[in-house]
């Protein structure tokens, strides 16, 4: 019968625990945690402005907030999550055309999103301290 | 929604050390994944020592020689021995692959063995597979036509065959759908790698005349969408294929149908 209950509960097979944690598979879960980072960050970047919109004060308080160290770590943080999701997106864009997905391609377009996310943060961070 | 712990039932203990076999000089150590269905045990993974002297150089000839010399109980599928008919399909060292082509010198240190990832076990490293055969069934894995059949045979031109090179040579031994992880989470909605491979084969062939029939059933957030280009598949695929092109070449059909 079909909707009768089998005779055992057969166990579920190791997945994420045993399965070899492969570049293009941890590009991907770390794809999803960024984009959910970025929520926060738009948060942080919204009380920015609406503090600036508010009152001195509110603004000067919020500055403070981010210039402190924890701040800046928080800024930097966000700064590489919105380029690693970014960098992710036009994986996704050209693996979309179907495009770049042989071996040689993906292996390329996965590793490009951790070293391209880094540089570009460091980057960012290096031009922004020398303009200051 | 993605559940990542295992169930009570399923967390896997350490087994049995069996013995090394006497006299042996060159040994490779396997730790292979058990369940007995007839126990109430959960599932544990047992030690043993394979000699090297006495056996051939794929994983499956070391778990033959096991059940054959160490532990007759040990069960799996297996038939070919060639990669051609996909029963021996395993987690091999952290990647689902065929025991029989995967040489036990390609992997470092003790050879890890696990089931099919993410399914429910019938026996050791006998996954149930019912559904994954369901999924394929599903995609009508055969031609269909309107017009009356010609006299001899369909035709095809050989820049048409071409197309299908890279698809017809799916064995349909489950690696791709049971390493990605849209297919461990949703297995139940999503087909699956393998059966959206199998669903573009029939979508391309330049014989079927039911490729708008095919491309409404797959319009679904699920049966199709699921995939978000993990790319798993086409990196354990034993025969080379690519899966995710596949996948991508049905999605890119279904907006050019808009257009």
């Amino acid at each position: 019968m079909a909707d009768s209950k089998p005779r055992i509960e057969r166990p579920l097979s190791p997945h994420l625990q045993i399965f070899r944690p492969l570049p293009n598979m941890v590009m991907s879960i770390l794809h999803r945690i960024t984009g959910a980072a970025l929520y926060v960050g738009t948060l942080i970047l919204a009380a920015w402005l609406i503090a600036g919109a508010t009152s001195p004060d509110a603004f000067a308080t919020v500055e403070w907030a981010l210039g402190s160290f924890l701040g800046r770590l928080v800024l930097f943080g966000y700064t590489w999550a919105l380029f690693h999701h970014m960098i992710g997106g036009v994986r996704h864009l050209i693996w979309d055309t179907g495009h770049g997905m042989g071996a040689i391609g993906r292996e390329q377009l996965t590793w490009l999103t951790p070293i391209g996310s880094v540089a570009l943060t460091l980057l960012v961070w290096i031009a922004a301290y020398v303009i200051r | 929604m993605a559940q990542i712990a295992l169930p009570k039932n399923s967390r896997v203990v350490e087994g049995k050390a069996w013995p090394k076999p006497a006299g042996a000089t060159r040994l490779t150590e396997f730790k292979i994944y058990r369940y007995d269905p007839d126990g109430e045990s959960n599932p544990r993974t047992d030690t043993y020592w394979v000699d090297r002297d006495d056996c051939g150089p794929m994983i499956l000839d070391g778990i033959i020689w096991i059940k054959n010399k160490i532990d007759p109980t040990l069960t799996f599928r297996r038939s070919c021995r060639e990669g051609i008919c996909g029963s021996c399909a395993m987690n091999i060292d952290g990647l689902n692959t065929l025991a029989c082509t995967k040489a036990m010198d390609d992997v470092k240190g003790a050879i890890k063995i696990y089931p099919l990832p993410h399914m429910p076990v019938v026996k050791d490293l006998v996954p149930d597979l019912t559904r994954f055969y369901a999924q394929h069934a599903f995609i009508e894995p055969w031609l269909h036509t309107e017009t009356p059949s010609p006299e001899k045979e369909w035709k095809q031109s050989p820049e048409d065959r071409l197309k299908l090179d890279g698809l017809y040579e799916c064995i349909l031994c489950a690696c791709c759908s049971t390493s990605c992880p849209s297919y461990w989470w949703n297995g139940d909605r999503y087909l699956g790698p393998a059966a959206l491979l199998q669903a573009y084969r029939w979508l391309i062939d330049s014989r079927d005349e039911a490729t708008g029939e095919r491309l409404d059933a797959l319009e679904d957030p699920f049966r199709l969408y699921r995939c978000h280009t993990i790319m798993n598949c086409a990196q354990v695929c034993p025969k080379g294929l690519n899966p995710a092109k596949a996948i991508a070449e049905i999605k890119k059909m279904m907006v050019m149908r808009q257009v």
